[in-house]
């Protein structure tokens, strides 16, 4: 179990026994929401699973970094965006690809679109967040977001 | 509750298309399984990797996603709509953004966790370009990730993109909230 997993839990046991000493029938409420909202998710998470599982397995690390480390310009960006876009890599890995990115003679520009889109679009995410959020509020955030990279990305690039 | 928010289509009646019926995330999850088995069965060595990826991802939800869903519950019923609306709603201005970035950036978990916690604030009361700001933030300025970009990427190119990114996110979330009630409306109207 991750670090962050033990915080999380830890804080939100804490929550659940302050809860139980104030009100047993409102946590039990609340508990019931949690656990009608655990069947509603379930299916998009599963499916989020097996498609991370698939995509992860098929694309490796080397390979996007060759794609990346060749291409630049306009081409450059747009594939790194699109990567960004599909890839789930954790941010926490994606720097220090970032960095070998640069050394192998990718642009600023084409690393910034991969590391923004990488964080901001998330598109394995979208069943998720179609189900809890709705069509409409999803495909306005990614599409957008999708736009805010690349102008971040440009604007690097241009500034760096 | 909003028109959006009616995915849940168990009491659907007649008047409703066919394929509003379906519910989309049970049927591709019945049809990613196959694919996913059939490629693995093909391409033996990356099936394990296959398997192998899915297995960790999915223990990672099964750590998280029950505290979240519990955290919720818990949200559901103490948290008044007025507390929220207050200072997250219509009338939050520019302070209610920035509070929603802050807590967007605090360390927590993976982005597919806020996305309960994002429903839960719109039906408090939240505005639109709240929420949004909320989820931009979660996703892209993590104070922890923050500090590894510094490490990796140098202060220039942290800095400027954390600049950018906060510049940005304002003006998309206005945006993005124009546009979702802009298309709601039309909507109604029809």
């Amino acid at each position: 179990m991750s670090q962050t997993a033990i915080v999380i839990n830890s804080l939100v046991g804490l929550a659940l026994l302050l809860s139980l000493m104030k009100s047993r029938k409102k946590t039990m409420r609340g508990l019931k929401i949690a656990w009608k909202a655990t069947g509603k998710m379930l299916p998009a998470v599963l499916f989020v699973t097996v498609a991370i599982g698939l995509f992860l397995g098929f694309v490796s690390p080397s390979l996007i970094a060759s794609v990346l480390g060749r291409s630049s310009g306009v081409l450059g960006v747009a594939v790194a965006a699109l990567l960004g876009s599909v890839l789930l890599i954790p941010a926490i890995l994606a720097f220090p690809m970032g960095a070998s990115l640069l050394q192998s003679g990718a642009s600023v520009m084409s690393v910034a679109a991969f590391i923004t889109t990488l964080t901001m679009v998330g598109f394995m995410f979208i069943p998720i967040e179609v189900r809890e959020l709705g069509k409409r509020f999803t495909a306005i955030r990614n599409g957008l977001s999708l736009v805010v990279a690349i102008i971040i990305a440009v604007l690097m690039g241009l500034i760096l | 509750m909003k028109p959006n928010m009616k995915n849940d289509l168990s009491g659907a009646d007649e008047a409703v298309p066919w394929f509003k019926k379906i519910r989309w995330d049970w049927t591709m999850l019945v049809l990613i399984i196959p694919v996913s088995v059939t490629l693995s069965l093909v391409f033996p060595d990356r099936g394990k990797q296959v398997a192998g990826i899915s297995l960790d991802f999915l223990l990672e939800m099964i750590y998280i996603l029950p505290a979240v869903l519990v955290l919720m519950g818990l949200f559901a019923v103490w948290v008044s709509k007025d507390v929220v609306a207050r200072h997250l709603g219509a009338e939050s201005g520019i302070k209610g953004m920035l509070l929603s970035m802050a807590l967007g950036a605090l360390p927590t978990g993976p982005l597919y966790i806020a996305f309960p916690m994002g429903a839960m604030l719109i039906k408090k009361g939240a505005r639109i370009a709240n929420v949004m700001a909320f989820l931009s933030a979660w996703a892209c300025i993590k104070i922890p990730q923050e500090l590894v970009e510094l490490q990796f990427m140098g202060w220039r190119f942290a800095a400027a993109r954390l600049v950018l990114t906060i510049f940005l996110i304002i003006v998309m979330c206005l945006s993005a909230e124009f546009i979702y009630k802009r298309l709601s409306q039309k909507e109604t109207v029809e």
